[in-house]
Formats: C-alpha cells, structure tokens, sequence
C-alpha cells in the first residue's frame, strides 16, 4: 500500500512546561475523511497549525504526499499550502472584503485569475454551498452565523484543493443547520475526490462526515478506527466521550495530572 | 522570595528580547515586502487612511501649535524687545520640531492604535492564520504595506500640518499682535532655510514608520481574546510615543548644525 496522504510521526509540540502534543502518530489514507475527537484544550487546533505549517513542532515528522512539512523553508511551505483548504472555526472571513472576494481570495492571491473571472467563479462557488449570487456583494457582518459557516466553506473549496481541513465545522451553530453544513462537507468533499481531516467534538457531526476516527488524549492518538467500529471501540476513553458521560477515565483534575508529569 | 538582582535581571533580559523580536520583525517585513508580491490596494487604503483622514486631527492641532506659539514667543520676546522674530521662532519651531512631533503623536493615537486593534483582531479570529492558508503571507499583505502607507504619508502630512501651523501663527500675530500681514509673511520667509523644512519631513518618514511599526507589531502578536486586543493597541500607543521622542532627539542630533 502507497503511504497515506498525510503521515504523522512522534509529533511533539509543547508550550513552556505544558506537554500539548506527545510522540503523536496518525495516517489520513487519501481520498478519505478522518475525523479527530477530543476534549476541549487537548490539542485537536494544535494538531492542524502543526499540519498547516502554523506552529512549528518541537520533534517529529508530517509528510504530505512525501513531502516533509516539519522544517520546510518558507517557499516551500506556501507551495505545500495551495493543495490546502481550510474551515476555520469562527469562519474568519476577512470582515474588510465582500463575500466574493473573500471566496475568491486564494485564486487572486496566487494570479489565477482576474479579477471578473474571480467574481464569476465566487459566485458559482457560493451557489455550491446552497448561497444566492446575491450573497456575493455583501459584508462577512451582515451574513448569519450559518451563512458565515457556508461562505468560509465556499473559500475552502475554492481552490479546488486536494486535502480540506475542518476546524470544529459545527460549533456555534443550531442543530439544524450544523446537519445542513455535515451535508455539505461530506458532499463536497466527495464531489472534489479530496482527503478531508477534521477536529471537532461534535458526535453528530462524526457520525456523519467521518469514514475513519481518531480519538486524542493527553496528547497522543489512543483509538483509532473505521467509524462503523466507534460503538463498539472497547475503549473506555472513547466510550464515555462518544456517550457525553461526566464520570469515566476522562476527568478534568487526571488531564491535569497528566499534563504536569 | 524577592530577589532584586534578578527582578532586574529579568528586566533588563525581557527588554532586549523584545528590542530584538521588534528589530526582526521589522526586517522580516521589509525584506519579505520589498520583493513581492505587491498588493496595492491594501496600500492605497493605508495611504488614504493615514494621509487623507488624518488630516483633521493634524490640521487642528497644528492650526492651535502655530497659534499658542506666536502669543507664548511674543510673551518672551518682548522683554528683550525682539518681538520681531515672533514669525521666524514660529516658523522653525513648527518645520523642525513640533509639526512632526506633534502630528506623529496624534498618528500614533490615531492610526498606530487602529492597527493594533485590527491586526489584533485578525490574529484573535484566525484571519492572520486564514491569509497564510490561502498562499498570502500576512507581512506582505498587512505589515509591508502599512509600513510604506506611513512612511510615506507622514512627510505630507507634517507639510500641510506646517503651512496649517505657520498660519496659526500669521492669524495671531497680524489679528492679535499687530504685524502687518505682508510684513509677517516676509519675517517668515526671510530666516527659513530649506534644512529646517528638510529635517522635519525625515523626521516624520521615521515617525511614520515607528508608529506602523509598533501598531502592526503589537497587534500582530497581541494575546488572546478582547483583553489581548485591549493591551496590545494600548502598548502599541504606548511604545510608539517614547520611540517618537527618543528617535525625535537622535534625528535633531544628526540634523544640528553649530
């Protein structure tokens, strides 16, 4: 079998004292969707700035397509991130630019296209994730949260890239329209043919958008599987966080504990 | 326990680190800025902001600078009957000294802080992260062009804010202390050499870029959340003040001729 489309390997990333990611490994095969669980504040963001080449690691190694990201220089860097797409979790949308330019923005960015050819692709793009061309002319503040959502998503995809990242896709959004978004990721995502690696701790949104999952805990991958499997793990970590319970071997004073040794 | 030696220690060792992030940070975006690619409208947007909507805020200090001058000098000047210098004081007071320094304060207060408190926000929501994912270097596209925006903006700005000050001035002296309006504008020009004006323009290009260099540095790297935004647009104020009067006086040391 041909190596994963990104391959992570003893990945290492401390803050001063604080331990955040430790000797991490995780394969996303391509073309496939794989979904990172874990609680607040254990290094799911962390994880994707390190992949994005955001935050520098401390030890270990991220190949995209063979690619060493770890200690790439600057120029290669910003070759390796136009295969890129990336949800981020508040949307952020730049509020100085309309819509349009905001969608468009990777592709005027990069020279590949005018300025009218831009405007006509955002707004085919838009209406991929379900929004009116009208949509195209107005400010980031004056869309809805979901709206907002929507237009970070058409920016993701804009550029037609080979690997999406999505950055907790649901959060702050209404059952409903965190479904309407879950609908839209996975069919997007298949639609392009792209790998797609998400942080979120949303089960819905799980069950949903993931063919594989991995469960991150005190800083290391300790489960990891076909979705199908998630139910029946026999991880007692993985248990109680898909059922939501408060008591288990999860606990916040043990995370704590954990991260001083 | 409390140590002195190393409360100082950690001072005097905290300074030079962000002396040296400051300097780097710096040299990073011009170096990264000046070979493109260009974005030009982020830098005509800047060159507005700075030197057209400036203008007010300038221009009213400046109008009250020229005139606050004319009465103080005149005040001095007449115990030892040189009341006849009132336009020349006026003049090379405002070209060399207190135009630049006056309007790169209130650009510091003005824009400086808006830098911040925009680079800070795009820091606190991602955005900064957004424009590297999407093949934008941030320092190019936000730093690079402020930067330039305000160097190059600040020297006409002081010049307007000069010609506004000087007739703040020749409002006092002909309304209020009686000189001839022609008589005042001769007294003006008489003893003013193109250096003075010379000098005050470099220094408003170093006060232009010391103020977008703090704004863009502070808000760049400000902390998390709306207290992050708060304290870095504040520092940003802050620290380009003192590096205006500080750099203030360097400059007039290389201008000062005996």
């Amino acid at each position: 079998m041909s190596e994963a489309k990104i391959r992570i390997r003893g990945l290492s990333k401390a803050f001063g004292p604080k331990k955040v990611l430790q000797n991490l490994d995780l394969d996303v095969p391509d073309g496939q969707s794989v979904v990172v669980i874990g609680g607040s504040g254990t290094g799911k963001s962390v994880l994707l700035k390190c992949i994005l080449g955001l935050l520098q690691p401390d030890s270990g190694s991220i190949r995209v397509d063979g690619q060493e990201v770890v200690g790439a220089g600057r120029r290669e860097m910003e070759e390796i991130r136009r295969r890129f797409g990336m949800l981020f979790q508040g949307g952020a949308l730049f509020d100085s630019l309309p819509v349009w330019e905001n969608v468009a923005f990777g592709l005027l960015a990069t020279r590949r296209l005018d300025r009218s050819a831009a405007h006509a692709k955002a707004v085919e793009t838009l209406g991929r994730v379900g929004l009116p061309a009208a949509t195209a002319d107005l400010f980031p503040a004056e869309l809805s949260g979901g709206m907002q959502k929507r237009v970070g998503l058409a920016r993701a995809i804009a550029g037609e890239p080979d690997i999406i990242f999505f950055d907790e896709p649901t959060t702050g959004l209404d059952p409903i329209m965190a479904d309407v978004i879950n609908d839209l990721i996975r069919d997007l995502t298949r639609e392009i043919g792209a790998t797609a690696l998400s942080i979120t701790h949303d089960m819905a949104s799980v069950r949903k958008i993931a063919d594989r999952v991995a469960m991150l805990y005190d800083g290391r991958i300790i489960w990891e599987g076909p979705v199908a499997e998630i139910d029946a793990s026999g991880n007692d970590y993985v248990n109680q966080f898909i059922n939501g319970h408060a008591d288990g071997p999860i606990s916040f004073g043990q995370e704590q504990a954990a991260r001083r040794a | 326990m409390i140590n002195p030696f190393r409360l100082v220690g950690h001072g005097v060792l905290g300074t030079c680190e962000t002396v040296g992030e400051i300097v780097l940070f710096a040299v990073q975006a011009i170096a990264r800025g000046v070979r493109g690619p260009y974005y030009w409208r982020p830098l005509l947007q800047q060159m507005i902001d700075i030197g057209f909507y400036s203008l007010p805020v300038v221009g009213l200090t400046a109008i009250f600078t020229g005139m606050v001058l004319a009465l103080q000098s005149y005040t001095g000047f007449s115990r030892f009957e040189a009341q006849s210098a009132v336009a020349t004081i006026v003049v090379v007071s405002i070209t060399r000294e207190l135009g630049p320094v006056l309007a790169g304060l209130m650009v510091a207060g003005r824009v400086g802080a808006a830098m911040a408190a925009e680079l800070g926000t795009m820091r606190v929501t991602e955005q900064i992260d957004a424009l590297s994912t999407l093949s934008t270097d941030p320092m190019r596209y936000l730093v690079f062009p402020r930067l330039l925006a305000a160097t190059l903006m600040m020297p006409v700005l002081v010049l307007i804010a000069d010609i506004i000050g000087v007739m703040g001035g020749f409002i006092v002296g002909v309304a209020k202390l009686g000189f001839g309006p022609q008589d005042y504008i001769n007294r003006t020009f008489d003893f003013l050499e193109t250096g003075d004006v010379v000098a005050g323009l470099v220094k408003a290009a170093v006060f232009g870029f010391i103020v977008a260099m703090m704004g863009c540095f502070q808000g760049y790297n400000s902390g998390r959340g709306a207290q992050g935004v708060g304290t870095a647009t504040t520092r940003a104020v802050v620290s380009a003040s003192i590096m205006i009067l500080t750099a203030d006086y360097i400059v007039t040391e290389l201008f000062f001729a005996k």
